[in-house]
């Protein structure tokens, strides 16, 4: 027996920040005094809270230690672990809490969060099937077992489950489709090409609880009546990748896979498929086109994979967090439960990635129809450096933009449908005021129009005009009838477009142009972005009543474009300045002003 | 580059070395969809997708020279051309986007005197874009070789890039 388990998170984003280095010396210190023995040490999954990473929290007594370094680790061990005492200073503190925060509970982050699909993450050994059981998993798929095929799509059917990976389709009624479809031979298939730029929940599941996710689609197997399956998981995740397998192992070696699996006449195998790279294989049919090994180009729909799938053969194919709800729900008495979260159209809670200007970015996990108030200022602890909410951008490239009017939405698919959003992945990347809102929607046409695979005209040639159109109203060339231009365009692809990639990419400048008609307008007509982004269409200015001649400014200009003694005023030389925006990061004053282009005739009064 | 293409303005490519070629393709023989992990294992050994090499896995493995390379340039993943020493990813994500990972390209690009996609003469670095690494609490970030670097200003850019050989 251990005297106590330290899980030092080992996901992406603590290793980021440095975990493995502050592992290497707590094993390190640990053998030095001998103490391996008394101490176990675990990589885990993700806690969520990646702001304030590496994370390590000490069990049994539940203390939350984040910000650490390998320098902090002697301490840790010397008052924690032998002496029993806890070290405040490496707890969690912020201007959101008064003492310094123990654990889960008394920090705000976790506060409004309610941990389902994420129940495990952070708590077990990913690599240890046993923990996985002793927390109640494998339960669900033995009762699933015993059930007849129908009788498990209707408990799905009857939670409500819909898609988590972006279109929201009932999951339910996916597998029904699946299990009425005739065929010899049946997929079930993992979407694990997350893709999405500022999403990473489904990456976290897989890293934190990858036994969640083979149970659900173990369940799936037995409903639809399939002996095979594929997860196909983005090469850039190798971490998910190697304990996916290790997983798969594990439950074969348990019995949970491969042949007569418990005794019940029922096989099923895994394959993991590495994907090479491309947007658009998030797609179903272009996903599924790549596990045959060809170009991930989609194809029209009907026929749906639930009748004409994976090798022409019936697929059924979910998302990881889709999958990884499933068990929730199957497990004895879960139903009930699942059912008391969320809203009327919306059940169950979903995962979201805080990231962008907020001040505590990370995972979070939360009831459907919390509001994205709550999320963003109550979890996410408000706006970094104390600045002004603009707006957050939902769903990635095939969402849409929510300001600060329509705060108080609540999260569900169907109002985030309505106000132009989409629920996606589940990315949620915060703005303030500066970001440009214009250059945002620009960027992710960019990145849609790199990813669009070429297939159907609409995509291929509408992305590329309506790109052009607005890098020419981010580099001043703008006109107002471009803005009809946008519009009619974004209208065209949506309607005509092949796959939900093209059909959705118009969301981001629809949106934009809908909360943001005003900043369009500024950039079109005063040829100005007031955000500081646009470069063709500000200057930096220093304001002599706020400029003490610190000369930091100075020294990090690249290009040599400010001048001014110590102690003296600052001027930028805008002919030279290449608006990297570094000084604007060092000044401690705020001196630096993003102002309207000036005529020659106005720099010299 | 196989000999005939070696000539006129074709850029010369290194020589391959297709020993151990056969030992790589051997479990992929025979079965189905197989494409990807053959291109994926290929440029794990090579580093890139030489063309030599693509022609003779088009042979072994029995699909046409034709898909392979249409497979090969559908995904970012492929590269056929050989990359530097260091490999220098700017993560081009939404997250990263609105905290200057823009900034941070621009200054990589201007240092090394490379746009994304190329290498440097030397083949000291490889500079590429990605679209997310999923390490958005630390915007914007970059990675030399998996290496991540996070919480970027372009003023930082030039240390980091000599600390890589």
């Amino acid at each position: 027996m251990h005297d106590k388990h330290l899980m030092i998170c080992g996901a992406t984003g603590c290793l980021s920040s440095g975990s493995a280095k502050v592992q290497e010396a707590l094993e390190e210190e640990l053998a030095k005094r001998g103490l391996q023995d008394r101490f176990r040490l675990v990589m885990s999954g993700c806690p969520g809270f990646c702001e304030v990473g590496p994370i390590l929290v000490v069990y049994p007594d539940e203390v939350f230690y984040c910000r650490l370094t390998p320098n902090d680790i002697p301490e840790l061990i010397e008052k924690h672990l032998i002496g029993g005492e806890v070290v405040e200073r490496l707890l969690y503190q912020g201007p959101d809490v008064e003492a310094p925060a123990r654990f889960y509970q008394t920090i705000p982050f976790y506060q409004k969060q309610k941990l389902k699909v994420l129940h495990n993450s952070g708590i077990i050994d990913p690599e240890s099937i046993d923990e996985y059981i002793m927390r109640g998993g494998y339960r669900a798929f033995s009762r699933a077992l015993k059930l007849e095929p129908m009788e498990i799509i209707d408990e799905v059917k009857r939670s409500g489950l819909r898609g988590r990976g972006g279109a929201g389709f009932p999951t339910g009624l996916k597998w029904e489709f699946t299990f009425r479809a005739v065929g010899d031979k049946k997929y079930v298939v993992c979407n694990a090409d997350e893709g999405d730029p500022g999403a990473f929940m489904d990456r976290s599941i897989l890293e934190g609880d990858p036994h969640a996710v083979i149970e659900g689609m173990l369940i799936a197997a037995r409903a639809v009546g399939s002996d095979e399956g594929y997860i196909y998981c983005r090469a850039e995740y190798p971490l998910a990748i190697k304990l996916l397998k290790k997983a798969i192992e594990q439950a074969t070696e348990y019995g949970l896979v491969g042949e007569n699996i418990l005794g019940y006449g029922f096989n099923f195998k895994f394959t993991i498929k590495e994907g090479a790279g491309a947007f658009v294989c998030g797609e179903e049919t272009a996903l599924l086109a790549s596990i045959e090994g060809k170009r991930g180009m989609p194809r029209p729909r009907p026929p749906f994979p639930a009748n004409q799938g994976l090798w022409n053969k019936p697929t059924c194919i979910n998302n990881v967090e889709t999958f990884a709800n499933i068990p929730l729900i199957l497990r004895e008495g879960g139903l009930e439960e699942y059912l008391d979260v969320g809203t009327g159209g919306s059940k169950g809670t979903k995962v979201f990635a805080l990231a962008g200007k907020v001040r505590n970015t990370g995972l979070c996990e939360v009831p459907m129809g919390i509001s994205m108030r709550e999320i963003i200022f109550d979890i996410g602890g408000g706006i970094k450096d104390g600045r002004e909410f603009k707006a957050v951008q939902v769903g990635g490239p095939s969402g849409g933009c929510i300001p600060t009017e329509q705060l108080d939405l609540p999260v569900d698919y169907d109002s985030l449908t309505q106000a132009g959003a989409i629920m996606g992945s589940g990315g949620l990347v915060v703005m303030d005021d500066r970001t440009c809102m214009v250059d945002l929607a620009r960027y992710f046409l960019s990145f849609t129009q790199k990813e669009s695979c070429g297939k159907c005209t609409p995509c291929r040639e509408g992305t590329k005009r309506m790109l052009e159109i607005l890098e020419g109203i981010c580099e001043g060339r703008g006109e107002m009838e471009d803005l009809d231009r946008l519009h009619d365009l974004a209208v065209g692809i949506k309607d005509t477009a092949l796959c939900g990639l093209g059909q959705t990419c118009p969301n981001p400048v629809l949106s934009t142009i809908r909360y943001f008609h005003k900043e369009y307008e500024e950039h079109i007509n005063d040829k100005f972005c007031r955000a500081g982004v646009c470069k063709s269409l500000f200057e930096y200015y220093i304001d002599p009543e706020a400029c003490d001649g610190c000369t930091r400014c100075a020294r990090v200009c690249p290009v040599d474009a400010i001048s001014g003694e110590r102690n003296e005023l600052h001027i930028i030389d805008s002919e030279l300045c290449n608006r990297c925006g570094s000084c604007v990061e060092r000044c401690t004053r705020e001196a630096i002003k993003v102002i309207p282009v000036r005529k020659e005739a106005e720099v010299k009064s | 580059m196989s000999s005939e293409s070696a000539t006129g303005t074709v850029e010369q490519l290194p020589e391959v070395d297709l020993s151990g070629i056969e030992a790589l393709l051997e479990p992929y023989v025979g079965e189905k969809g197989t494409v990807i992990p053959v291109l994926q294992s290929l440029q794990e050994h090579y580093g890139y997708l030489p063309r030599p090499a693509l022609e003779y896995t088009a042979r072994r493995i029995r699909v046409p020279l034709s898909r392979l390379f249409g497979v090969a340039t559908f995904y970012a993943q492929f590269k056929m051309r050989p990359r530097g020493r260091n490999i220098i990813r700017v993560c081009k994500g939404t997250a990263c986007h609105i905290q200057g990972s823009e900034k941070v390209g621009e200054r990589v690009e201007e240092i090394l005197g490379i746009k994304g996609g190329e290498t440097t003469p030397d083949l000291r670095f490889t500079l590429e874009e990605v679209a997310c690494i999923g390490a958005c609490a630390l915007a914007p970030v970059m990675t030399i070789n998996d290496n991540p670097h996070g919480r970027l200003t372009p003023d930082r850019i030039k240390k980091i890039l000599e600390s890589y050989e």
